[in-house]
């Protein structure tokens, strides 16, 4: 089907390119990358999985992968993504129950769910680093 | 918030909402995530748990049938949650003829993911389990 020229340049709503970036939109969409994030994650889960299975070399091999530093910095974002999509998750949760829509509270709840992301963050990989340590 | 400000006099009397299929959806997708609280951060702590140690004692941990239980149903969880969450995300951004070929492969590599990840913890199980 062809389409007309002018029927292309028409603005689609919402404009987020004339938009400032706000606490509530910038977490609606990171709600939403960390999701297809974490679904990509779980496709390394699965191959985990499956590494473990198939014995100690195969274990050890996925084990080499993500020691190195890129894969460090995969398991940091990870961590990152998941708190994030799980602390926003329980916010969304709180929404359905037709609660705190107020926009005191909006920004109040969406702030402590950045807090709580990157303290549970820093908090995990601590707790790992100690008891690997101990190890 | 009034929650009914919204309907009209006759949505209201019928207590019924206009959502048709979509109310599973959006329902089952909050089942998923409630169950996944619990499975998902269960499986982070063990992580952390077992950071530094070696192949025999995290296998120890990952063959036993309680934690294949859980891991089964965080797979499922998990899948189900990632497919109803990406497909939409595709009917949200995909406008092109793709959106089908999309939304199919979508449901289809979670499915098989999931499967996967099913096999590949039983396997485990009845290795340590052969092994006794």
């Amino acid at each position: 089907m062809e389409r007309l020229s002018s029927e292309d340049s028409r603005p689609l709503s919402p404009n987020i390119q004339i938009y400032r970036p706000q606490l509530t939109s910038v977490l609606s969409i990171a709600n939403r990358i960390t999701g297809v994030f974490l679904s990509a994650c779980a496709v390394v889960l699965v191959i985990w999985l499956v590494a473990a299975a198939s014995g100690p070399e195969g274990y050890s091999r996925f084990n080499g992968l993500i020691g190195s530093w890129p894969g460090q910095i995969l398991l940091l974002a990870a961590t990152f993504a998941f708190f994030l999509h799980i602390c926003g998750g329980i916010r969304h949760l709180v929404w359905d129950t037709v609660h705190g829509f107020e926009l005191r509270q909006i920004y109040a709840s969406g702030w402590l769910v950045v807090a709580a992301s990157v303290g549970l963050t820093l908090a995990s990989w601590l707790t790992s680093f100690l008891i690997a340590g101990q190890s | 918030m009034d929650r009914y400000r919204f309907r009209s006099p006759l949505g209201r009397a019928q207590g019924l909402g206009s959502a048709k299929a979509g109310f599973g959806h959006w329902w089952t997708e909050r089942v998923t995530a409630v169950a996944l609280m619990p499975l998902s951060v269960w499986f982070a702590a063990s992580l952390i748990a077992h950071s530094g140690s070696g192949y025999e004692a995290f296998i120890g941990w990952l063959g036993s049938p309680v934690t294949a239980v859980l891991m089964i149903l965080l797979l499922i969880a998990l899948f189900w949650h990632a497919a109803l969450g990406l497909q939409v995300v595709i009917e949200d951004y995909v406008h092109s003829g793709a959106k089908i070929g999309a939304l199919l492969a979508t449901r289809f590599v979670c499915f098989a993911l999931a499967t996967a990840g099913i096999v590949a913890a039983l396997r485990v199980v009845i290795g340590v389990w052969a092994a006794i």
